[in-house]
Protein backbone atom coordinates (compact mmCIF):
# COMPACT_ATOMS: atom_id res chain seq x y z
CA UNK A 1 0.00 0.00 0.00
CA UNK A 2 1.29 3.49 -0.58
CA UNK A 3 0.13 6.16 1.51
CA UNK A 4 1.20 10.05 0.73
CA UNK A 5 1.13 12.67 3.39
CA UNK A 6 0.40 16.25 1.90
CA UNK A 7 -1.28 19.39 3.15
CA UNK A 8 -1.96 22.42 1.30
CA UNK A 9 -0.36 24.43 3.14
CA UNK A 10 3.15 24.17 4.48
CA UNK A 11 4.75 23.66 8.18
CA UNK A 12 1.31 22.44 9.01
CA UNK A 13 3.53 18.91 9.93
CA UNK A 14 3.62 16.92 7.02
CA UNK A 15 6.65 15.49 7.75
CA UNK A 16 6.13 14.97 11.43
CA UNK A 17 2.87 12.95 10.83
CA UNK A 18 5.35 10.72 8.00
CA UNK A 19 7.96 9.88 10.12
CA UNK A 20 6.75 8.75 12.80
CA UNK A 21 4.34 6.46 11.08
CA UNK A 22 6.84 5.07 9.45
CA UNK A 23 9.00 4.61 12.40
CA UNK A 24 5.92 3.31 14.30
CA UNK A 25 5.28 0.42 11.73
CA UNK A 26 8.70 -0.48 10.32
CA UNK A 27 9.61 -2.04 7.56
CA UNK A 28 8.16 0.49 5.61
CA UNK A 29 9.84 2.25 2.36
CA UNK A 30 9.81 5.91 3.10
CA UNK A 31 10.23 8.84 0.53
CA UNK A 32 10.81 12.33 1.19
CA UNK A 33 9.27 13.83 -2.49
CA UNK A 34 9.82 17.34 -1.35
CA UNK A 35 12.81 17.74 -3.26
CA UNK A 36 13.38 21.38 -2.75
CA UNK A 37 13.14 21.15 1.41
CA UNK A 38 13.66 18.07 1.95
CA UNK A 39 13.21 17.30 5.89
CA UNK A 40 12.34 13.54 6.51
CA UNK A 41 16.17 12.67 6.92
CA UNK A 42 16.46 15.11 9.66
CA UNK A 43 14.23 13.47 11.87
CA UNK A 44 15.36 9.57 10.59
CA UNK A 45 19.31 10.59 10.47
CA UNK A 46 20.02 7.41 7.94
CA UNK A 47 23.26 7.05 6.94
CA UNK A 48 23.50 7.67 2.96
CA UNK A 49 24.84 4.61 1.68
CA UNK A 50 24.03 4.80 -2.45
CA UNK A 51 23.81 8.70 -4.06
CA UNK A 52 22.65 8.87 -7.81
CA UNK A 53 22.65 11.74 -10.09
CA UNK A 54 19.54 13.23 -11.80
CA UNK A 55 19.76 14.00 -15.14
CA UNK A 56 17.65 15.48 -17.84
CA UNK A 57 18.60 15.99 -21.81
CA UNK A 58 19.46 18.82 -23.14
CA UNK A 59 19.64 19.76 -27.09
CA UNK A 60 23.20 19.91 -28.56
CA UNK A 61 24.09 21.46 -31.87
CA UNK A 62 26.68 20.71 -34.58
CA UNK A 63 28.08 23.24 -35.78
CA UNK A 64 29.10 21.94 -38.80
CA UNK A 65 25.53 20.59 -39.82
CA UNK A 66 23.29 23.95 -38.76
CA UNK A 67 22.54 26.01 -41.13
CA UNK A 68 20.60 28.48 -38.57
CA UNK A 69 17.55 28.56 -40.08
CA UNK A 70 15.51 28.95 -37.07
CA UNK A 71 13.25 26.34 -37.15
CA UNK A 72 14.66 24.91 -33.78
CA UNK A 73 13.98 27.90 -31.93
CA UNK A 74 10.93 28.93 -33.45
CA UNK A 75 9.26 25.47 -32.24
CA UNK A 76 10.39 25.91 -28.55
CA UNK A 77 7.53 26.64 -26.67
CA UNK A 78 9.92 27.52 -23.38
CA UNK A 79 12.20 29.95 -25.18
CA UNK A 80 15.29 27.18 -24.63
CA UNK A 81 17.22 28.11 -28.04
CA UNK A 82 17.89 31.05 -29.54
CA UNK A 83 19.15 32.05 -33.36
CA UNK A 84 21.31 34.45 -33.86
CA UNK A 85 23.20 35.03 -37.37
CA UNK A 86 25.68 32.55 -36.75
CA UNK A 87 24.71 31.02 -33.95
CA UNK A 88 22.14 28.86 -31.89
CA UNK A 89 22.50 29.38 -28.49
CA UNK A 90 20.87 27.32 -25.61
CA UNK A 91 19.58 28.19 -22.53
CA UNK A 92 19.45 24.48 -20.50
CA UNK A 93 17.73 25.84 -17.66
CA UNK A 94 14.78 26.49 -19.43
CA UNK A 95 14.80 23.48 -21.44
CA UNK A 96 11.78 20.48 -20.58
CA UNK A 97 13.35 17.83 -22.91
CA UNK A 98 11.02 17.51 -25.30
CA UNK A 99 13.00 16.30 -28.21
CA UNK A 100 10.78 18.52 -30.47
CA UNK A 101 13.72 20.84 -31.68
CA UNK A 102 15.51 17.64 -32.66
CA UNK A 103 12.34 16.39 -34.41
CA UNK A 104 11.71 19.68 -36.38
CA UNK A 105 15.55 20.34 -37.13
CA UNK A 106 15.80 19.50 -41.20
CA UNK A 107 19.98 19.41 -41.12
CA UNK A 108 19.97 16.53 -38.54
CA UNK A 109 21.87 18.96 -36.51
CA UNK A 110 20.92 18.07 -32.67
CA UNK A 111 21.55 15.67 -30.53
CA UNK A 112 21.33 15.12 -27.03
CA UNK A 113 23.38 15.50 -23.92
CA UNK A 114 22.82 15.40 -20.13
CA UNK A 115 22.21 17.68 -17.63
CA UNK A 116 22.43 17.12 -14.13
CA UNK A 117 19.86 18.70 -11.75
CA UNK A 118 19.07 17.18 -8.22
CA UNK A 119 20.53 13.66 -6.44
CA UNK A 120 18.80 11.03 -4.73
CA UNK A 121 19.85 9.34 -1.85
CA UNK A 122 19.53 6.26 0.17
CA UNK A 123 19.92 4.94 3.16
CA UNK A 124 18.64 2.73 6.14
CA UNK A 125 17.26 3.03 9.58
CA UNK A 126 15.37 0.96 12.02
CA UNK A 127 13.93 -1.03 9.53
CA UNK A 128 12.88 1.84 7.30
CA UNK A 129 14.24 2.03 3.86
CA UNK A 130 14.86 5.83 3.68
CA UNK A 131 15.00 7.49 0.06
CA UNK A 132 15.09 11.27 -0.62
CA UNK A 133 15.70 13.87 -3.91
CA UNK A 134 18.06 16.91 -3.42
CA UNK A 135 16.84 19.14 -5.87
CA UNK A 136 20.58 21.31 -7.53
CA UNK A 137 20.05 24.91 -5.22
CA UNK A 138 18.97 27.59 -8.29
CA UNK A 139 17.51 25.02 -10.63
CA UNK A 140 14.08 25.05 -11.12
CA UNK A 141 13.30 21.27 -13.05
CA UNK A 142 11.58 19.34 -9.78
CA UNK A 143 9.55 16.45 -11.72
CA UNK A 144 12.52 14.83 -12.95
CA UNK A 145 14.03 14.40 -9.91
CA UNK A 146 10.77 13.03 -8.00
CA UNK A 147 10.06 10.75 -11.17
CA UNK A 148 13.76 9.25 -10.42
CA UNK A 149 12.73 8.20 -6.98
CA UNK A 150 9.09 7.34 -7.67
CA UNK A 151 11.19 4.50 -10.00
CA UNK A 152 12.67 3.59 -6.14
CA UNK A 153 9.07 2.64 -4.88
CA UNK A 154 9.04 -1.53 -3.69
CA UNK A 155 5.37 -2.31 -4.13
CA UNK A 156 5.85 -5.20 -1.73
CA UNK A 157 6.08 -3.20 1.11
CA UNK A 158 4.19 -0.40 3.36
CA UNK A 159 5.16 2.94 1.25
CA UNK A 160 5.29 6.47 2.49
CA UNK A 161 5.40 9.40 0.28
CA UNK A 162 6.24 13.25 2.37
CA UNK A 163 4.74 15.24 -0.57
CA UNK A 164 6.00 19.04 -1.35
CA UNK A 165 3.52 21.86 -0.11
CA UNK A 166 1.24 23.43 -2.66
CA UNK A 167 -1.61 21.46 -5.14
CA UNK A 168 0.55 21.83 -8.24
CA UNK A 169 2.89 19.79 -10.61
CA UNK A 170 5.18 18.64 -7.60
CA UNK A 171 2.46 17.58 -5.40
CA UNK A 172 0.16 16.05 -8.31
CA UNK A 173 3.39 14.12 -9.36
CA UNK A 174 3.98 12.70 -5.67
CA UNK A 175 0.27 11.71 -4.37
CA UNK A 176 -1.02 10.74 -7.96
CA UNK A 177 0.48 7.40 -7.45
CA UNK A 178 -0.88 6.53 -3.98
CA UNK A 179 -3.70 4.58 -2.57
CA UNK A 180 -4.49 6.77 0.26
CA UNK A 181 -3.75 10.37 0.72
CA UNK A 182 -3.35 11.96 4.60
CA UNK A 183 -4.06 15.31 4.49
CA UNK A 184 -1.86 17.29 7.55
CA UNK A 185 -4.01 20.88 7.89
CA UNK A 186 -4.40 23.08 11.56
CA UNK A 187 -7.35 24.45 12.78
CA UNK A 188 -6.59 28.12 11.47
CA UNK A 189 -7.82 30.40 8.74
CA UNK A 190 -4.66 29.60 7.32
CA UNK A 191 -4.98 25.72 7.89
CA UNK A 192 -8.73 25.76 6.57
CA UNK A 193 -8.38 28.04 3.58
CA UNK A 194 -5.34 25.52 2.41
CA UNK A 195 -6.86 22.20 3.21
CA UNK A 196 -10.29 23.27 1.28
CA UNK A 197 -7.38 23.43 -2.24
CA UNK A 198 -5.53 19.68 -0.51
CA UNK A 199 -9.47 18.11 -0.33
CA UNK A 200 -9.90 19.54 -4.34
CA UNK A 201 -6.85 17.63 -5.88
CA UNK A 202 -7.14 14.82 -4.33
CA UNK A 203 -11.04 14.73 -5.31
CA UNK A 204 -10.07 15.66 -8.44
CA UNK A 205 -7.35 12.61 -8.37
CA UNK A 206 -9.96 10.54 -7.13
CA UNK A 207 -7.73 9.23 -4.29
CA UNK A 208 -9.30 7.82 -0.88
CA UNK A 209 -8.16 10.59 1.88
CA UNK A 210 -8.73 11.67 5.26
CA UNK A 211 -7.39 14.84 7.72
CA UNK A 212 -5.06 14.58 10.33
CA UNK A 213 -5.84 18.12 12.54
CA UNK A 214 -2.48 18.89 14.02
CA UNK A 215 -2.07 21.86 17.31
CA UNK A 216 -5.65 21.28 17.92
CA UNK A 217 -6.90 23.53 20.29
CA UNK A 218 -5.07 26.39 18.83
CA UNK A 219 -7.29 28.79 16.73
CA UNK A 220 -10.85 27.87 15.65
CA UNK A 221 -13.13 24.98 15.26
CA UNK A 222 -14.30 25.57 11.40
CA UNK A 223 -11.64 22.95 10.36
CA UNK A 224 -13.40 20.19 12.37
CA UNK A 225 -16.76 21.91 11.04
CA UNK A 226 -15.68 21.42 7.78
CA UNK A 227 -14.87 17.65 7.93
CA UNK A 228 -17.70 17.30 9.42
CA UNK A 229 -20.25 18.92 6.79
CA UNK A 230 -18.18 17.60 3.82
CA UNK A 231 -17.92 14.05 5.60
CA UNK A 232 -14.36 13.68 5.34
CA UNK A 233 -12.96 11.78 8.15
CA UNK A 234 -10.88 13.00 10.96
CA UNK A 235 -7.97 10.27 11.40
CA UNK A 236 -6.61 12.01 14.35
CA UNK A 237 -6.17 14.86 16.20
CA UNK A 238 -2.60 15.90 17.58
CA UNK A 239 -2.92 18.40 20.72
CA UNK A 240 -0.55 21.53 20.53
CA UNK A 241 1.90 20.90 22.53
CA UNK A 242 5.52 22.52 23.92
CA UNK A 243 6.58 19.25 25.20
CA UNK A 244 5.49 18.01 20.95
CA UNK A 245 7.11 21.29 19.49
CA UNK A 246 9.82 21.32 21.58
CA UNK A 247 11.10 17.95 20.56
CA UNK A 248 10.10 18.52 16.66
CA UNK A 249 12.99 21.83 17.37
CA UNK A 250 15.29 19.21 18.27
CA UNK A 251 14.49 16.51 15.16
CA UNK A 252 13.35 14.10 17.15
CA UNK A 253 10.08 11.94 16.14
CA UNK A 254 8.20 12.46 18.85
CA UNK A 255 6.67 9.09 19.34
CA UNK A 256 9.95 7.35 19.90
CA UNK A 257 10.37 9.59 23.04
CA UNK A 258 5.79 9.56 24.02
CA UNK A 259 5.32 6.03 24.25
CA UNK A 260 1.36 6.13 23.58
CA UNK A 261 1.86 7.91 20.37
CA UNK A 262 3.78 5.00 18.92
CA UNK A 263 0.56 3.12 19.22
CA UNK A 264 -1.65 6.25 17.95
CA UNK A 265 0.62 5.35 15.16
CA UNK A 266 -0.31 2.41 14.74
CA UNK A 267 -3.70 2.54 14.95
CA UNK A 268 -3.79 5.25 12.72
CA UNK A 269 -2.70 2.52 9.73
CA UNK A 270 -5.06 0.10 10.94
CA UNK A 271 -7.43 3.22 10.38
CA UNK A 272 -6.14 4.06 7.06
CA UNK A 273 -6.53 0.23 6.11
CA UNK A 274 -9.95 0.06 7.35
CA UNK A 275 -10.83 3.22 5.01
CA UNK A 276 -9.38 1.29 2.14
CA UNK A 277 -11.71 -1.23 2.55
CA UNK A 278 -15.14 0.99 2.23
CA UNK B 1 10.23 51.97 -7.30
CA UNK B 2 11.54 49.49 -4.62
CA UNK B 3 10.84 45.47 -4.27
CA UNK B 4 10.83 43.55 -1.19
CA UNK B 5 10.04 39.63 -0.96
CA UNK B 6 9.15 37.57 2.24
CA UNK B 7 10.32 33.93 1.93
CA UNK B 8 11.27 30.99 4.15
CA UNK B 9 12.35 28.21 2.49
CA UNK B 10 10.36 25.89 4.70
CA UNK B 11 6.68 26.48 5.04
CA UNK B 12 4.77 28.18 7.78
CA UNK B 13 7.38 29.60 9.60
CA UNK B 14 5.15 32.72 9.45
CA UNK B 15 5.86 34.53 6.10
CA UNK B 16 2.24 35.52 5.62
CA UNK B 17 1.88 36.84 9.13
CA UNK B 18 4.46 39.06 8.66
CA UNK B 19 4.09 40.24 5.25
CA UNK B 20 0.33 41.41 6.99
CA UNK B 21 2.58 42.73 9.44
CA UNK B 22 4.18 45.03 7.09
CA UNK B 23 1.30 45.68 4.82
CA UNK B 24 -0.14 47.75 7.91
CA UNK B 25 2.97 49.07 8.48
CA UNK B 26 3.72 50.72 5.43
CA UNK B 27 2.39 53.37 4.21
CA UNK B 28 2.94 54.30 0.36
CA UNK B 29 3.20 50.19 -0.80
CA UNK B 30 1.46 47.80 -3.47
CA UNK B 31 1.12 44.40 -1.64
CA UNK B 32 1.36 41.61 -4.02
CA UNK B 33 0.68 37.95 -2.96
CA UNK B 34 3.34 35.24 -4.96
CA UNK B 35 2.24 32.03 -2.98
CA UNK B 36 -0.17 31.36 -6.01
CA UNK B 37 -0.24 27.85 -4.82
CA UNK B 38 -1.78 28.42 -1.40
CA UNK B 39 -2.42 32.15 -1.46
CA UNK B 40 -2.88 32.98 2.37
CA UNK B 41 -3.06 37.05 2.42
CA UNK B 42 -6.38 37.74 1.51
CA UNK B 43 -7.85 35.88 4.26
CA UNK B 44 -6.07 39.02 6.54
CA UNK B 45 -6.36 41.80 3.94
CA UNK B 46 -9.34 40.99 2.53
CA UNK B 47 -9.27 42.37 -1.02
CA UNK B 48 -12.20 43.98 -3.00
CA UNK B 49 -11.57 42.85 -6.22
CA UNK B 50 -11.76 45.70 -8.75
CA UNK B 51 -10.24 44.09 -11.55
CA UNK B 52 -9.67 39.78 -13.00
CA UNK B 53 -7.46 38.62 -15.61
CA UNK B 54 -7.71 35.26 -17.11
CA UNK B 55 -4.29 33.37 -16.77
CA UNK B 56 -3.12 30.68 -19.66
CA UNK B 57 -0.25 28.78 -18.68
CA UNK B 58 1.21 26.35 -20.88
CA UNK B 59 -0.74 25.22 -23.75
CA UNK B 60 -2.41 21.65 -23.48
CA UNK B 61 -2.54 18.98 -26.15
CA UNK B 62 -6.25 18.35 -27.95
CA UNK B 63 -6.83 15.06 -28.84
CA UNK B 64 -9.30 14.43 -32.22
CA UNK B 65 -10.31 11.35 -31.68
CA UNK B 66 -12.69 10.97 -34.59
CA UNK B 67 -9.44 11.81 -36.71
CA UNK B 68 -6.88 9.69 -35.23
CA UNK B 69 -6.04 7.22 -37.14
CA UNK B 70 -4.02 5.10 -33.91
CA UNK B 71 -0.31 5.46 -35.41
CA UNK B 72 0.51 6.36 -31.76
CA UNK B 73 3.27 8.00 -33.31
CA UNK B 74 2.23 10.89 -30.34
CA UNK B 75 2.44 7.80 -27.76
CA UNK B 76 5.83 7.01 -28.84
CA UNK B 77 7.45 10.41 -28.82
CA UNK B 78 5.98 12.23 -25.29
CA UNK B 79 8.75 12.55 -23.26
CA UNK B 80 6.34 13.14 -20.07
CA UNK B 81 3.89 9.75 -20.78
CA UNK B 82 0.99 12.30 -21.29
CA UNK B 83 -0.80 10.15 -23.33
CA UNK B 84 -1.20 6.49 -23.08
CA UNK B 85 -1.45 3.74 -25.75
CA UNK B 86 -5.06 3.91 -26.42
CA UNK B 87 -4.48 7.70 -27.29
CA UNK B 88 -6.15 9.60 -24.17
CA UNK B 89 -4.21 12.43 -22.94
CA UNK B 90 -3.44 12.67 -19.43
CA UNK B 91 -4.02 15.88 -18.50
CA UNK B 92 -1.88 16.69 -15.47
CA UNK B 93 1.24 15.41 -17.31
CA UNK B 94 1.36 17.61 -20.25
CA UNK B 95 3.71 20.57 -20.43
CA UNK B 96 2.53 22.35 -23.66
CA UNK B 97 5.68 21.11 -25.51
CA UNK B 98 3.93 20.76 -29.06
CA UNK B 99 6.04 17.46 -30.27
CA UNK B 100 2.30 15.28 -30.21
CA UNK B 101 0.90 18.06 -32.48
CA UNK B 102 3.95 18.30 -34.99
CA UNK B 103 4.33 14.18 -35.21
CA UNK B 104 0.81 14.02 -36.03
CA UNK B 105 0.83 12.83 -39.81
CA UNK B 106 -3.66 13.56 -40.03
CA UNK B 107 -3.64 17.00 -38.19
CA UNK B 108 -5.67 15.10 -34.86
CA UNK B 109 -3.94 16.90 -32.41
CA UNK B 110 -4.10 20.91 -31.73
CA UNK B 111 -2.83 22.67 -28.84
CA UNK B 112 -4.73 25.08 -27.14
CA UNK B 113 -4.67 27.33 -24.47
CA UNK B 114 -5.69 25.91 -21.31
CA UNK B 115 -7.31 27.93 -18.54
CA UNK B 116 -4.75 28.01 -15.50
CA UNK B 117 -6.32 30.68 -13.17
CA UNK B 118 -6.65 34.22 -12.41
CA UNK B 119 -4.83 36.97 -11.40
CA UNK B 120 -6.61 39.84 -9.66
CA UNK B 121 -6.03 44.04 -8.97
CA UNK B 122 -7.70 44.84 -5.64
CA UNK B 123 -7.98 47.71 -3.23
CA UNK B 124 -7.19 46.64 0.22
CA UNK B 125 -7.87 48.80 4.10
CA UNK B 126 -3.75 49.42 3.07
CA UNK B 127 -3.61 50.24 -0.27
CA UNK B 128 -3.83 48.25 -3.44
CA UNK B 129 -3.05 44.74 -3.83
CA UNK B 130 -1.82 41.88 -6.96
CA UNK B 131 -2.78 38.25 -6.31
CA UNK B 132 -4.10 35.54 -8.41
CA UNK B 133 -5.11 32.13 -7.58
CA UNK B 134 -3.90 29.39 -9.33
CA UNK B 135 -6.48 26.57 -10.69
CA UNK B 136 -5.59 23.19 -8.56
CA UNK B 137 -3.07 20.88 -10.13
CA UNK B 138 -2.17 23.24 -12.89
CA UNK B 139 1.58 23.85 -14.00
CA UNK B 140 3.17 26.56 -14.56
CA UNK B 141 2.96 28.48 -10.61
CA UNK B 142 6.54 30.50 -11.51
CA UNK B 143 4.78 32.01 -14.88
CA UNK B 144 1.52 33.15 -12.74
CA UNK B 145 4.19 34.54 -9.95
CA UNK B 146 5.58 37.16 -12.91
CA UNK B 147 2.10 38.20 -14.01
CA UNK B 148 1.22 39.02 -10.26
CA UNK B 149 4.74 40.81 -10.11
CA UNK B 150 4.27 42.29 -13.64
CA UNK B 151 0.42 43.71 -12.42
CA UNK B 152 1.87 45.05 -8.89
CA UNK B 153 4.55 46.97 -11.32
CA UNK B 154 2.04 48.39 -12.94
CA UNK B 155 -0.03 49.82 -10.43
CA UNK B 156 2.95 50.62 -8.46
CA UNK B 157 4.05 53.15 -11.58
CA UNK B 158 0.23 54.25 -12.03
CA UNK B 159 -0.38 55.37 -7.81
CA UNK B 160 3.42 56.34 -7.36
CA UNK B 161 3.35 53.55 -4.67
CA UNK B 162 7.40 53.95 -3.58
CA UNK B 163 7.51 50.05 -2.53
CA UNK B 164 6.21 46.70 -3.49
CA UNK B 165 5.82 44.04 -0.85
CA UNK B 166 6.02 40.59 -2.17
CA UNK B 167 4.59 37.10 -0.37
CA UNK B 168 6.61 34.75 -1.32
CA UNK B 169 6.05 30.38 -1.92
CA UNK B 170 7.90 28.02 -0.01
CA UNK B 171 10.85 25.50 -1.20
CA UNK B 172 13.29 26.78 -3.45
CA UNK B 173 12.50 26.40 -6.98
CA UNK B 174 10.55 27.62 -10.03
CA UNK B 175 7.68 29.76 -8.40
CA UNK B 176 10.48 31.12 -5.06
CA UNK B 177 13.17 31.93 -8.02
CA UNK B 178 10.51 34.08 -9.85
CA UNK B 179 9.57 35.75 -6.55
CA UNK B 180 12.81 36.91 -5.76
CA UNK B 181 14.35 37.81 -9.26
CA UNK B 182 15.42 41.35 -9.17
CA UNK B 183 13.83 42.83 -6.17
CA UNK B 184 16.27 45.02 -4.12
CA UNK B 185 16.16 42.92 -1.00
CA UNK B 186 14.80 39.57 0.42
CA UNK B 187 13.49 38.58 3.71
CA UNK B 188 13.92 34.80 5.03
CA UNK B 189 11.33 34.08 8.17
CA UNK B 190 13.04 31.55 9.51
CA UNK B 191 12.09 29.30 13.10
CA UNK B 192 14.53 27.81 15.56
CA UNK B 193 14.04 24.11 14.27
CA UNK B 194 16.45 22.07 12.79
CA UNK B 195 14.23 21.30 9.91
CA UNK B 196 13.93 25.13 9.39
CA UNK B 197 17.30 25.94 9.86
CA UNK B 198 18.42 23.33 6.88
CA UNK B 199 15.99 25.14 4.96
CA UNK B 200 17.48 28.57 5.56
CA UNK B 201 20.65 27.55 4.58
CA UNK B 202 19.01 25.76 1.17
CA UNK B 203 17.10 29.30 0.24
CA UNK B 204 20.48 31.32 1.29
CA UNK B 205 21.93 29.56 -1.20
CA UNK B 206 19.40 30.55 -4.09
CA UNK B 207 19.42 34.35 -3.02
CA UNK B 208 23.48 33.81 -3.32
CA UNK B 209 23.26 31.84 -6.79
CA UNK B 210 21.20 35.23 -7.62
CA UNK B 211 23.10 37.54 -6.15
CA UNK B 212 20.07 39.15 -4.39
CA UNK B 213 20.62 40.90 -0.91
CA UNK B 214 18.91 39.08 2.05
CA UNK B 215 18.21 39.36 5.95
CA UNK B 216 17.17 36.99 8.37
CA UNK B 217 14.07 37.55 11.16
CA UNK B 218 13.94 34.65 13.41
CA UNK B 219 10.06 33.84 14.18
CA UNK B 220 9.11 32.06 17.87
CA UNK B 221 13.35 32.74 18.66
CA UNK B 222 12.11 31.65 22.31
CA UNK B 223 11.18 28.07 21.64
CA UNK B 224 14.53 26.86 21.50
CA UNK B 225 17.16 29.06 22.91
CA UNK B 226 19.76 27.14 21.65
CA UNK B 227 19.09 26.61 17.98
CA UNK B 228 17.81 30.36 18.00
CA UNK B 229 21.97 30.88 18.73
CA UNK B 230 23.11 28.39 16.02
CA UNK B 231 21.16 30.57 13.19
CA UNK B 232 22.57 33.88 14.56
CA UNK B 233 26.15 32.10 14.43
CA UNK B 234 26.03 30.50 10.85
CA UNK B 235 24.49 34.28 10.09
CA UNK B 236 26.97 36.06 11.16
CA UNK B 237 29.41 33.89 9.32
CA UNK B 238 27.82 34.41 6.10
CA UNK B 239 27.57 38.02 6.61
CA UNK B 240 23.71 38.01 6.42
CA UNK B 241 21.91 40.35 9.37
CA UNK B 242 19.70 39.07 11.31
CA UNK B 243 17.21 41.88 11.91
CA UNK B 244 14.08 40.48 13.60
CA UNK B 245 13.51 38.20 16.99
CA UNK B 246 10.03 37.56 16.91
CA UNK B 247 8.81 35.61 20.25
CA UNK B 248 6.12 33.05 20.20
CA UNK B 249 2.33 34.34 21.13
CA UNK B 250 -1.12 33.24 20.59
CA UNK B 251 -1.98 36.73 19.39
CA UNK B 252 -0.43 35.50 15.78
CA UNK B 253 -3.40 32.70 15.68
CA UNK B 254 -6.19 35.20 17.60
CA UNK B 255 -5.79 37.93 15.02
CA UNK B 256 -5.68 35.75 11.85
CA UNK B 257 -9.00 33.97 13.21
CA UNK B 258 -10.55 37.88 13.54
CA UNK B 259 -9.07 38.39 10.10
CA UNK B 260 -6.68 41.10 11.61
CA UNK B 261 -3.04 41.84 11.33
CA UNK B 262 -1.07 41.47 14.27
CA UNK B 263 -0.10 44.85 14.41
CA UNK B 264 -3.86 45.80 14.34
CA UNK B 265 -5.02 42.80 16.91
CA UNK B 266 -2.46 43.49 19.74
CA UNK B 267 0.07 46.45 21.77
CA UNK B 268 1.81 43.97 23.03
CA UNK B 269 5.87 42.92 22.13
CA UNK B 270 5.59 40.74 19.10
CA UNK B 271 4.01 44.09 17.66
CA UNK B 272 7.00 46.06 19.00
CA UNK B 273 9.19 43.78 17.95
CA UNK B 274 7.37 44.17 14.61
CA UNK B 275 7.75 47.21 13.77
CA UNK B 276 11.50 47.66 15.21
CA UNK B 277 12.62 45.11 12.36
CA UNK B 278 10.08 47.00 10.08
CA UNK B 279 12.19 50.11 10.85
CA UNK B 280 15.34 48.38 9.90
CA UNK B 281 14.14 47.69 6.95
CA UNK B 282 12.69 51.02 5.93
CA UNK B 283 16.71 51.84 6.56
CA UNK B 284 18.21 48.99 5.09
CA UNK B 285 16.28 49.98 1.35
CA UNK B 286 16.64 53.75 2.17
CA UNK B 287 12.80 54.13 1.84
Amino acid sequence: MIISVASGKGGTGKTTIATNLALSLKQTQFIDCDVEEPNANIFFKAKIDERKDVTVEIPIIDDEKCDYCGKCSQFCTYNALAVVPSKVLVFPELCHSCRGCGLVCPKSAISWGKRSVGTIEHGVVDGVDFYHGLLHVGEIQTIPVIKALKKKIDKTKNVILDAPPGTSCPVIETVGISDYCILVTEPTPFGLHDLKLAVEVVKQLKIPFGVIINRDGVGDKKVEHFCQSEKITILLKIPHSTEIAHLYSKGIAFACELKEWDDEFKNLFHKIQEEIKK
Amino acid sequence: MKQITVISGKGGTGKTSVTAAFASLSTNAVLADCDVDAADLHLILKPKIKKTIGFHGLKIASIDKETCIDCKKCYTNCRFDAIDEDINLIKESCEGCGVCEYVCPVDAIKMVDRDSGFSYISETRFGPMAHAKLNTSEEASGKLVTEVREQAKKIAEEKNKDLIIIDGPPGIGCPVISAISGVDLVLIVTEPTLSAIHDLERILGVTEHFNIPSIVCINKFDINSENTQKIKDYCKDNDISVVGLLPYDTVVTDAMVQEKTVIEYSKGVLSDNLLNMWNKIKKKMDL
